[in-house]
C-alpha cells in the first residue's frame, strides 16, 4: 500500500527544494509574488483547508510553466496555480478581462471594422481611454486584418488542395485568422511544397488560453470541448503554427480544464516538428532558394520549452541553406498573452523581458524567430527587430517555380 | 533547598485537565501554581486525535459520556472559537457493516441530546467528496475538530492573566505532608536546575497517566490502565468533515481534519506504566491504520503520510472492581480525604479532551469547598483569549497573517507584522512575528514548544527547509544565540522519531533531503 502515492497535480511530491522559485520569471521581478512553491503546493494545502486562503497575488503567475520544467519531483506547479485561479479567483477588472480573453469574438468584430479599428487602436486619445479601461497605453494592439484567414483560404487556397493525395488539417488559431493571415498563407505554401494538401477543421474555436488565464474556466471548457470534437473528426494530423495554442490543446485541456482528451496529445502538433520529422526521415524533400540569406536569433517561447520542442524548430531552421542561427539562453519575454496588456502588469512584463531584449539585440540578427505570436508582439516592441515564425522563414526560403 | 512560597492551590500536570483547572481556579480568584515537568501538553493532551466529540461515538455504549460530550461540545465551540473548526462529522456504514446498527445509533444519539440526522449516501458523497463512495448509510453529527495545543495554551494564558503561575519544566518530586495531610510539593526546576518547595492547603493531581505515581507519593493508590493509541498524519486535508465508522467503536475508525492535515486513528493496546515515557508506533499499527483509513476515505492511499505518533490514554481501574481490570468510565475525581483519609489532596483523571472544562469545573468546585470559598464557575461562558469576536477591516491580508489568525484568533493583532513579517516556515506560513509573540507571551523555551504553539515545521518538509532560519530566530528572540545548534539537533531528533515508522515513498525522499539539508547546518552526524 502507498508505494506510489501520487496525489492530484503531484503536489504532495514537493520536497520544498525551491528550485522552481529560482527559475520563476515573475518571482525575480515582483516582490509581491510568492513564487511557484508558495503559490502552488504550499498554498494548496491551505486552500484545501479554507478557500479564503486563496492569495490574490496568484494573478501574477504568467502560466509560463518554467517551474514545472524545472521541478525535479514532477510537481505540476503551474497547473496547481491555474486550477486554483479558476476555482477561487475573481477578475480584478471583469469587463476588460472579458474583452481581452474573448479573442475570437473581438477578432470577428474588429476584422469587419479593421479599416476603422486599426487607426482607432493606434490613435493617441483612444489609447488614453484604453488606459482608463485597464489596458496599458504603451501597448500597441496587433493590427486586425480586413480579410480573415478563413475567408482567404476558402476563396484562394481551398480549391487547389484537392490535387494532393495526402492531407493535413490546420488549426490556425485566432492570431492567424484575425491579425496575421500571412502566417497561415505561408503554412499552406510550405505544406503544399511538402506535397500535402491543407484543410481546415469543421469548426475551430479559440483554443481558450486567454480565457483560462483570465479566469473564465467555464467558457474555456465549452470551447475546448468543441475543438476536441472537431479535432477528432479531422481524420488527419492536425498541425499548428502557435506553440501556445498547441500547448493549451495538448496539456491544459486535460490537466487544467479536466477534459477527457488524452488522445489529443498524439494528433495535434506543431508544423515545425511534423515537417522536421518528415524531412529527417526522408519522406519530404524541399528545394530552397540558392540566394537566401538570413541571420536569425531563435527565441524559445516558454510553452515551447514546456512542450520540449524548441529543438525541432531550431533544427528545421538550420536545414535551410543560408540561415545563420543563434540560440541564446532561454528567457521569458514577459508578455504572457493578455497579461502584459493589463495596465497593472506592464512594468513587470517589461522588467521580465528586458534581459531577453538585451540578449536578442546583442545577437545582431536580421530577424528573431519564435513559435509564439504573443512573444512576437513583445519582442518587436521591446527590440524593434522583426519577429518571424519559423514557418514564414521556411516559406521565404522555398524555391518556387 | 532554596526559596519557597505559598498558594491556595497547587496543580500538578500541564495537560489540558491541569491548565483547565488552573484557569477555572484563577477565574474564581484563587492563587494558583501549576507545575509541569516538561512543556504544556507533554502527555496525552499533546498526543491525541483532536476530535471535539459530539458524543455520538459513545451513544450506544456509554450514554452518560455521550450526553456529557454534547453539552461540552456546544460550550467549547463558543468559548474557544479559535481552537475549534466547525467541521461537523459523518458516521458512515459500509457494505460490510450492519445497517441496523445505524438505526440504533441514531435513536441513542437522540436520547443523549445529539442532533444526529440520517442522510442519503448520495448526499453524504456530495457533502464530503472524499468519503468511501460505496457507503450504504450515513448520519450527520455535530463533531468538530479541536487543536489541543492551542486550547491548552489559551487556558494557560488566561490563567496567567488572572494571576496564576504556570511553571513549565518543573517536575514534582514528592509531596509535603503534615500530620497526614498534603500541604505542598517539592519540585525540581529543570531550567534553573534547583529544587524548590511550594505550599498550599490543596494540591491537585492532574498528572494523567503519571497520576498513579503522584498519588503514591501521598500514600494513595490509583491503578492506571495505560492504553496506547497510535495515529498517522497525512500531508494535507483529504476530508472536510470528520469521518467515523458507524459500528461498535473499534480501531482506526475516525478520520479527523485538523488544520491543514488530516489524522487517522487510533489503535488501542495495553502498555506498561514504565513504557509511557517512550512509546513507539509499530509497523503493524501503521498498516492497520492505513488499511482502515482507506476504507473511510480511499484517497488516503495516494496521500503522503507525514508522520506517525502515539499517546497513552489515562484510563483508571474502577474502584468498584476488586480485580482492577475494568476501567472506570468518564471523569474520575477522587477526594483523597474521604477516599483515603489524606486531606488536602485531590486527583482528577479519566475523561477526555472534550470534557476537560467540565473536569476542571468539578475539580475547582471541590477545591473551593475545601477552601471554604464560595465562587461560581465562569468557564462555561467566558471566552478564552483569542476567541473573542473580532473583525479585520483589511481584506487584503497576507496569507501568513491569515494563517496566524487561524492559530491565535484575535491575539494575532499583538504580533509585530510591520517589522517581522518575514515568513520563516513556508509550509505553515509562520513569520518571525509569530515566533517572537510565542516566545514573549506563550512561554516558548525550545523548538518543540514552538512547534506546538505555531505549527513551525509541522508541514510537508517537516522542517528540512526552515529549521535553520527558525532555530536562529528562536535563539535570537530568547536572547541566547548560542542555543541555535542545540535547537536544531533537538528538533531533528523529535521529527525523525515521527518519520521513521512511515519512511517510504515521498516521506523517504523528504527524510533523505532533510538529512542532507540539516547535515549542512549542524556539524555532527544525526
Ligand atoms: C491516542 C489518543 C487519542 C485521543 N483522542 C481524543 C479525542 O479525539 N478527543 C478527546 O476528547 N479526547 C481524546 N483523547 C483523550 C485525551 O487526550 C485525554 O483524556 C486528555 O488529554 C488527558 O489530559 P490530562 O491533562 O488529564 O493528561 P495529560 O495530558 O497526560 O497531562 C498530564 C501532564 O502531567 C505531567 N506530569 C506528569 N508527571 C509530572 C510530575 N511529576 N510533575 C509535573 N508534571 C507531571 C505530564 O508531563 C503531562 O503533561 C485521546 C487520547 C489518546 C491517548
Ligand atoms: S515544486 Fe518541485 S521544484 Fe518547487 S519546491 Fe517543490 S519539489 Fe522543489
Ligand atoms: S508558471 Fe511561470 S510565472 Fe507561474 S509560477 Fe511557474 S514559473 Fe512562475
Amino acid at each position: 500500500m502507498q508505494e506510489h502515492n501520487i496525489s492530484k497535480g503531484n503536489f504532495e511530491q514537493c520536497l520544498k527544494c525551491n528550485i522552481c522559485t529560482q527559475v520563476c520569471p515573475m518571482f525575480e521581478v515582483n516582490p509581491h509574488y510568492p513564487g511557484p512553491k508558495q503559490a502552488g503546493p504550499d498554498g494548496e494545502r491551505y486552500r484545501l483547508k479554507d478557500p479564503s486562503f486563496f492569495d490574490l497575488t496568484l494573478k501574477y503567475c504568467l502560466n509560463c510553466k518554467s517551474c514545472e520544467v524545472a521541478c525535479p519531483s514532477g510537481v505540476k506547479v503551474g497547473d496547481i496555480i491555474q486550477i486554483a485561479r479558476l476555482k477561487y479567483g475573481r477578475q480584478s477588472n471583469p469587463l476588460r478581462d472579458r474583452m481581452l480573453a474573448s479573442t475570437d469574438l473581438v477578432g470577428t468584430v474588429a476584422s469587419v471594422l479593421a479599416p476603422v479599428a486599426n487607426p482607432i487602436l493606434a490613435f493617441g486619445p483612444a489609447k488614453r481611454v484604453m488606459d482608463i479601461f485597464g489596458v496599458d497605453h504603451r501597448r500597441t494592439f496587433p493590427k486586425y486584418s480586413g480579410e480573415k484567414f478563413e475567408q482567404w483560404f476558402k476563396k484562394n487556397a481551398a480549391p487547389a488542395q484537392s490535387r494532393f493525395k495526402e492531407h493535413v488539417a490546420y488549426f490556425h488559431g485566432c492570431y492567424v485568422n484575425y491579425n496575421y493571415p500571412q502566417l497561415g498563407k505561408d503554412f499552406v505554401k510550405v505544406m503544399n511544397a511538402c506535397g500535402y494538401g491543407v484543410s481546415l477543421l469543421e469548426k475551430e474555436r479559440c483554443c481558450g488560453v486567454a480565457l483560462i488565464s483570465n479566469g473564465f474556466g467555464k467558457q474555456a471548457a465549452v470551447q475546448a470541448a468543441q475543438n476536441v470534437d472537431s479535432i477528432r473528426k479531422a481524420g488527419a494530423p492536425v498541425l499548428t503554427t502557435s506553440s501556445t495554442c498547441t500547448f493549451t490543446i495538448r496539456d491544459e485541456y486535460r490537466n487544467v480544464l479536466g477534459l477527457d482528451c488524452a488522445d489529443m496529445a498524439s494528433t495535434v502538433e506543431l508544423a515545425v516538428k511534423w515537417i522536421y520529422e518528415k524531412i529527417a526521415s526522408g519522406k519530404v524533400n524541399l528545394r530552397f532558394r540558392p540566394d537566401f540569406h538570413l541571420k536569425v536569433v531563435y527565441h524559445t517561447a516558454c510553452h515551447m520549452q514546456k512542450l520540449g520542442w524548441a529543438l525541432f524548430s531550431q533544427e528545421l531552421l538550420k536545414m535551410i541553406p543560408g540561415v545563420e542561427l543563434v540560440v541564446p539562453e532561454q528567457h521569458c519575454c514577459g508578455i504572457a498573452g493578455t497579461f502584459g496588456f493589463k495596465k497593472e502588469n506592464y512594468g513587470y512584463s517589461q522588467a521580465i523581458g528586458q534581459p531577453l531584449f538585451d540578449s536578442l539585440l546583442a545577437a545582431g540578427a536580421d530577424a528573431v524567430a519564435t513559435d509564439c505570436e504573443t512573444c512576437k508582439w513583445q519582442i518587436e516592441s521591446g527590440t524593434g527587430i522583426p519577429v518571424l515564425n519559423p514557418i514564414s522563414i521556411l516559406a521565404m526560403a522555398l524555391l518556387t517555380d | 533547598m532554596a526559596e519557597s512560597s505559598s498558594f491556595d492551590v497547587i496543580i500538578i500536570g500541564g495537560g489540558i485537565t491541569g491548565v483547565g483547572t488552573a484557569r477555572d481556579c484563577a477565574l474564581r480568584g484563587l492563587k494558583v501554581l501549576l507545575l509541569e515537568k516538561a512543556d504544556l501538553t507533554n502527555g496525552a493532551s499533546g498526543r491525541n486525535h483532536g476530535l471535539l466529540h459530539s458524543g455520538a461515538r459513545y451513544a450506544v455504549t456509554d450514554m452518560e459520556s455521550a450526553a456529557e460530550c454534547i453539552r461540552e461540545n456546544r460550550i467549547i465551540r463558543q468559548i474557544a472559537s479559535n481552537c475549534v473548526e466547525q467541521t461537523e462529522g459523518l458516521f458512515i456504514t459500509l457494505p460490510q457493516d450492519d445497517l441496523q446498527y445505524q438505526a440504533l445509533f441514531v435513536e441513542r444519539c437522540r436520547e443523549a441530546g445529539i442532533d444526529a440526522r440520517e442522510i442519503d449516501p448520495a448526499m453524504a458523497r456530495a457533502m464530503e467528496p472524499s468519503v468511501n463512495p460505496s457507503l450504504i448509510g450515513a448520519v450527520k453529527v455535530p463533531d468538530a475538530s479541536v487543536d489541543p495545543f492551542r486550547l491548552a495554551s489559551a487556558n494557560a494564558l488566561d490563567a496567567a492573566n488572572h494571576g496564576a503561575q504556570i511553571r513549565t519544566y518543573c517536575e514534582v518530586l514528592s509531596l509535603l505532608k503534615d500530620s497526614g495531610a498534603v500541604v505542598g510539593v517539592r519540585y525540581f526546576d529543570r531550567k534553573k536546575k534547583e529544587t524548590l518547595c511550594a505550599y498550599a492547603p490543596v494540591t491537585v493531581n492532574a498528572a494523567g497517566i503519571w497520576g498513579q505515581t503522584i498519588a503514591a507519593m501521598a500514600g494513595c493508590e490509583i491503578k492506571m490502565l495505560p492504553a496506547k493509541g497510535s495515529l498517522l498524519v497525512f500531508g494535507h486535508r483529504v476530508n472536510k468533515m470528520v469521518i467515523n465508522r458507524c459500528r461498535k467503536p473499534s480501531n482506526a475508525d475516525i478520520l479527523v481534519p485538523g488544520d491543514v492535515v488530516c489524522v487517522i486513528g487510533t489503535t488501542s493496546d495495553k502498555v506498561g506504566l514504565d513504557e509511557c515515557d517512550n512509546i513507539k508506533v509499530t509497523p503493524a499499527e501503521v498498516e492497520l491504520l492505513l488499511r482502515e483509513g482507506c476504507s473511510l476515505a480511499p484517497e488516503l492511499e495516494n496521500t503522503r503520510i507525514l508522520r506517525a505518533y502515539a499517546g497513552v490514554r489515562p484510563l483508571v481501574a474502577s474502584d468498584d472492581d476488586p480485580t482492577g481490570r475494568s476501567t472506570s468510565r468518564g471523569i474520575v475525581l477522587l477526594d483523597h480525604e474521604t477516599r483515603d483519609g489524606v486531606p488536602g489532596f485531590i486527583s482528577i483523571t479519566g475523561g477526555k479532551l472534550t470534557s476537560y472544562r467540565l473536569m476542571a469545573e468539578q475539580t475547582a468546585n471541590l477545591v473551593c469547598r475545601k477552601l471554604g470559598v464560595n465562587r461560581k464557575c465562569l468557564t462555561a461562558t467566558e471566552p478564552l483569549p483569542g476567541s473573542e469576536k473580532h473583525s479585520n477591516p483589511d481584506r487584503e491580508l497576507s496569507i501568513a497573517f491569515k494563517a496566524a489568525e487561524g492559530r491565535h484568533g484575535s491575539l494575532t493583532g499583538k504580533m509585530d507584522f510591520s517589522q517581522k513579517s518575514e515568513v520563516l516556515c513556508e509550509c505553515e506560513h509562520v513569520t518571525r512575528a509569530e515566533i517572537a509573540y510565542a516566545v514573549k507571551t506563550l512561554g516558548v523555551r525550545n523548538m518543540i514548544d514552538l512547534r506546538r504553539r505555531t505549527r513551525v515545521g509541522m508541514g510537508t518538509c517537516q522542517g528540512s527547509f526552515c529549521i535553520k532560519k527558525v532555530a536562529e530566530a528562536l535563539a535570537c528572540e530568547l536572547g541566547c544565540p548560542e542555543m541555535e545548534q542545540e535547537f536544531i539537533r533537538e528538533y531533528v531528533q523529535e521529527r525523525w522519531k515521527g518519520m521513521t515508522p512511515v519512511c517510504w515513498g515521498d516521506s523517504l525522499r523528504e527524510a533523505e533531503y532533510m538529512r542532507k539539508q540539516i547535515g549542512r547546518n549542524i556539524n555532527d552526524e544525526i
